[in-house]
């Protein structure tokens, strides 16, 4: 039994300890929206926070995350307000299939954390999840975008 | 963050409200899946097939090709709602299943989502659609009011009779006007009058793919749902002589151990990790077969075989090419080879699949509606319309869904475990291993010159794997495959070779394999882009001219017009120092498109490609900020390709199983973009596509002139660009 905290919410999942926390996520909690791409921390697509950092949730098993805070696509907007993050991906219509975006989304919210005004090679350095569709223009000018709302 | 937007709440969720309907009806019976404003359950009458008004003025528009993020479904409900004359900010949009088509005759026609179709080949039938539900509701509020049709018009969603100044709106009418016959005919609107089309209005899909709300097909739930993991053979041809399933069954979470066919098996359970786990830990052995001597040294020789072979089906042949070749002044000859690729959607294959011994229903991202239920229906054995596929947003497509292998395999496991929903989920490495592959091919280019330094010769051999011998054999014509001289045609209006030169011979030696090609976004016209862009650039150089030049004197004037146009923003020829520039034109998918790009070189060889400009004349532009994202995602499916992009075979095996070994273009390598969308009119060409075939050869050429390097086989990662 797997003990965690969910987007402010406690969970437990009858799953072996060493299940990576993205198939928890998923299959035992039913939060589809973190994404699954390779199962080998290459794409991003599984981006979650945990406590506060973005973490390639296919990479980590779900034994490592008790008493940690975790944050799915799904707890970004409060009271279903976007984040200035998902706004700007809104404005700049940055998805196409949209199957990265969650993934894109999580790890640019927490790049903004850090860096609130992140330069280009700030952005080259940070963002290495993969946009098959090739949004990256498009998120290049959201997440400027998101940094000066 | 009160200035923030809020995003409507569904009335219920979604994934509640699919499994409240297949618990209690055993699926859609209204045969319309997933509702952008999960309006499903709501029976409002249509008033066409195309056309739903809700009472409150809300607009469906029923869309049959599948939206993988290419926005067509924006730009088909566009080309609807131009002629229905409905208030866009009320329009919203549904899929009609496969089965609702079979069973009303195919009245939303085509549902493939291919070859950069979707919106070019429907477009008439699509807006008549819209023309006449227009007409019935005008009808409608005229019968109403007894007054003609013709004194009133329709606005916004609104009617009005010009005469009494009456007012009435869509959904006012939409029930009265849904019982009306259809008028036979409609008059479309003349281009130049359009409000709609041609605007870079939103896309109609965006808010869910930022909150998780989004339902793939991987994200579907149904009550009691198992998923299941599959392993095929490695090799295409190979068996699965046995598997030993007691050594598994006890592991945790683990339902069954399902022979899917004579190559494949699947393990059941309670979660995708379980599954995996135990069917990694299953015992197999496999019977490879001959197929398993095969690996890419073979297929390189048997493909430089075909360079010189006598026999060759011709594609293009204008005046006499050999002859003129060995009476030129002059001979030049290079030959290049294009490996295999991978589609590599982010989104792996799944399929999940409920049956009963009376009927089969699916829930699939699929590019190919109407193929799926036919997998479907011949993989549960049972009646077509006793099937149904309902389409959920792709996570990328680019020609791999329009396969069903993946929804075959989940309803044969499905079949196994009757009432049970089942969810087959391909891990990215059976994903990466199992596919019909960019094709493979290699290509010797010949030209010959006159005395003068005019081109007057050009011989194209293309060798190499055919995609319709792989899926579509009974589609060859007389053994030829059609389809490899995309680009290359003397006329085609899909995609004509874009130079005039007095002889030409464009011939094509089919050299197959066991593994399969496949359509793979952009197809044929991707290698015959780098092998004609390329080898121009070689001829101006061996003829002493500017590579834009040299090809500006061939080109036809379409063709010029767009390659003009980009070298003009690129401010060609005045690149800053240190910054050299590529040019290429193709067309393709009826569209005419070129590329200027702009790279640096350093000393230790770090390619930068700092910048590509796209030209498109595509005819009629029907939603230009869509159609900016397709080329500027164009040009990084072509990059990736062109920088990384290689599948190799050992031991009659891929060998590349995920993305640490088949890479991928991040943010970092990405260029600046910039677009000129140029449509001429009076045709009506693909976007989705035709881009990508020149981004490799634009870069390439730029490369060349930065280097004097000039790379004729892909990808870029096998060579050094060092002059140090
Ligand atoms: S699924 Fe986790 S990084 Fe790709
Ligand atoms: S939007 Fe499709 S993979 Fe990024």
């Amino acid at each position: 039994m797997a003990s965690l905290n969910v987007n402010g919410k406690p969970y437990q999942a009858d799953v072996d300890p060493r299940t990576p926390l993205l198939w928890v996520l998923r299959d035992s909690l039913g939060l589809t929206g973190t994404k699954y791409g390779c199962g080998i921390a290459q794409c991003g697509a599984c981006t979650v926070h945990i406590d506060g950092v973005a973490t390639r949730s296919c990479s980590v098993p779900v034994n490592m995350v008790s008493g940690k805070k975790i944050t799915t696509i799904e707890g970004l907007a409060v009271n279903n307000v976007m984040t200035k993050v998902q706004k700007a991906w809104l404005d700049n219509e940055v998805p196409q299939c949209g199957y990265c975006q969650s993934g894109m989304i999580m790890a640019v919210s927490a790049l903004l954390k850090d860096r609130p005004k992140p330069t280009d090679a700030d952005i080259d350095a940070a963002l290495t999840n993969i946009c098959r569709c090739g949004t990256y223009q498009q998120i290049r000018q959201a997440i400027h975008a998101a940094a000066k709302a | 963050m009160n200035d923030m937007p809020k995003f409507d709440l569904p009335k219920f969720d979604r994934r509640s409200f699919l499994v409240g309907a297949a618990a209690a009806t055993g699926g859609f019976s209204l045969g319309f899946n997933y509702m952008p404003d999960a309006l499903a359950a709501d029976a409002t009458p249509e008033v066409n097939a195309w056309v739903v008004v809700k009472p409150d003025d809300t607009v469906v528009i029923r869309i049959a090709r599948s939206e993988m993020g290419q926005g067509s479904l924006t730009g088909l409900a566009q080309m609807v709602a131009e002629e229905l004359e409905c208030d866009w900010s009320k329009v919203t949009w549904e899929y009609p299943t496969p089965g609702t088509n079979v069973a009303r005759k195919r009245v939303w026609g085509n549902y493939n989502s291919t070859g950069s179709q979707s919106i070019r080949q429907s477009q008439e039938y699509v807006r008549k659609g819209g023309a006449i539900a227009r007409e019935m509701l005008i009808q409608a509020a005229a019968n109403e009011w007894k007054v003609p049709a013709g004194e009133c018009t329709a606005a916004n969603s609104v009617i009005t009779h010009k005469g009494s100044r009456r007012k009435t709106t869509f959904g006012k009418v939409a029930s009265a006007a849904g019982k009306l016959d259809p008028p036979k005919d409609v008059k479309l609107k003349d281009p130049k009058d359009w409000k709609l089309i041609g605007k870079p209005v939103k896309r109609l899909d965006t808010v869910d793919k930022l909150t998780g709300k989004q339902v793939y097909g991987i994200d579907i739930k149904l009550p009691g749902m198992v998923i299941a993991a599959i392993h095929d053979c490695p090799v295409n041809g190979g068996k699965l002589t046995s598997f030993d399933a007691d050594k598994v069954k006890s592991m945790r979470g683990v339902k069954s151990v399902v022979r899917v066919s004579d190559s494949s098996v699947a393990v059941v359970a309670d979660t995708f990790w379980n599954a995996k786990t135990a069917l990694a830990a299953l015992p197999k052995t496999w019977d490879l077969g001959e197929n398993a001597k095969v690996s890419s040294a073979t297929i390189a020789d048997m493909l430089k075989e075909g360079l010189s072979a006598d026999q060759a089906f011709v594609g293009n042949k204008t005046g006499d090419a050999p002859a003129a070749l060995q009476g030129a002044a002059k001979k030049y000859e290079a030959v290049y080879s294009f490996p295999y690729l991978h589609h590599a959607t982010m989104e792996p294959m799944n399929t999940t699949a409920l049956y009963t011994a009376d009927k089969c229903e699916v829930w699939c991202p699929t590019q190919n509606g109407e193929g799926a239920l036919a997998a479907v229906a011949e993989a549960a054995g049972l009646p077509v319309d006793k099937c149904d596929v309902y389409k959920v947003h792709l996570g990328g497509g680019f020609g791999r869904r329009a396969r069903t292998d993946y929804v075959t395999q989940a309803v044969k496991i499905a079949k196994e475990m009757p009432g049970t929903p089942v969810k087959l989920i391909w891990t990215r490495e059976e994903d990466m291993t199992h596919c019909a592959y960019h094709p493979v091919t290699q290509c010797k280019m010949t030209g010959g010159f006159d005395a003068a330094g005019n081109l007057t010769a050009l011989h194209m051999r293309i060798s190499g794997q055919s995609i319709l011998a792989s899926l579509l054999p009974q589609a060859l014509q007389n053994g030829m495959d059609p389809a490899v001289f995309q680009g290359l045609t003397p006329s085609a209006p899909e995609g004509n070779f874009g130079y005039t030169i007095p002889n030409v011979l464009i011939d094509h030696a089919m050299r197959n394999t066991h593994i399969l090609a496949g359509f793979w976004r952009g197809v044929n016209l991707n290698h015959n882009a780098v092998y004609v862009e390329s080898f121009m650039d070689e001829l101006a150089k061996e003829a002493g001219q500017d590579p834009l030049e040299f090809r500006r004197k061939m080109l036809k004037p379409k063709h010029r017009a767009v390659l003009d146009a980009a070298a003009a923003k690129a401010n060609y020829g005045k690149a800053p120092k240190g910054v050299f520039q590529g040019v290429a034109q193709i067309m393709g998918f009826g569209s005419y498109v070129a590329a200027v790009a702009d790279v640096t070189v350093s000393p230790e060889g770090q390619l930068k490609i700092l910048r590509i400009v796209g030209a498109t004349d595509c005819g009629y532009a029907v939603n230009p900020a869509q159609i900016e994202r397709q080329i500027a995602g164009s040009f990084v499916y072509g990059l990736t390709a062109m920088l990384y992009g290689e599948c190799t075979v050992k031991d009659g095996a891929i060998e590349q199983t995920n993305f640490d070994s088949y890479n991928m273009m991040r943010i970092d390598e990405m260029p600046k973009v910039e677009c000129i969308i140029m449509p001429s009119g009076g045709f009506w060409g693909g976007v989705g596509e035709p881009t990508i075939a020149v981004a490799a050869p634009a870069v390439l050429n730029a490369i060349f002139a930065a280097t004097g390097k000039r790379i004729r086989d892909l990808p870029l990662m096998n060579h050094s660009l060092k002059s140090v």
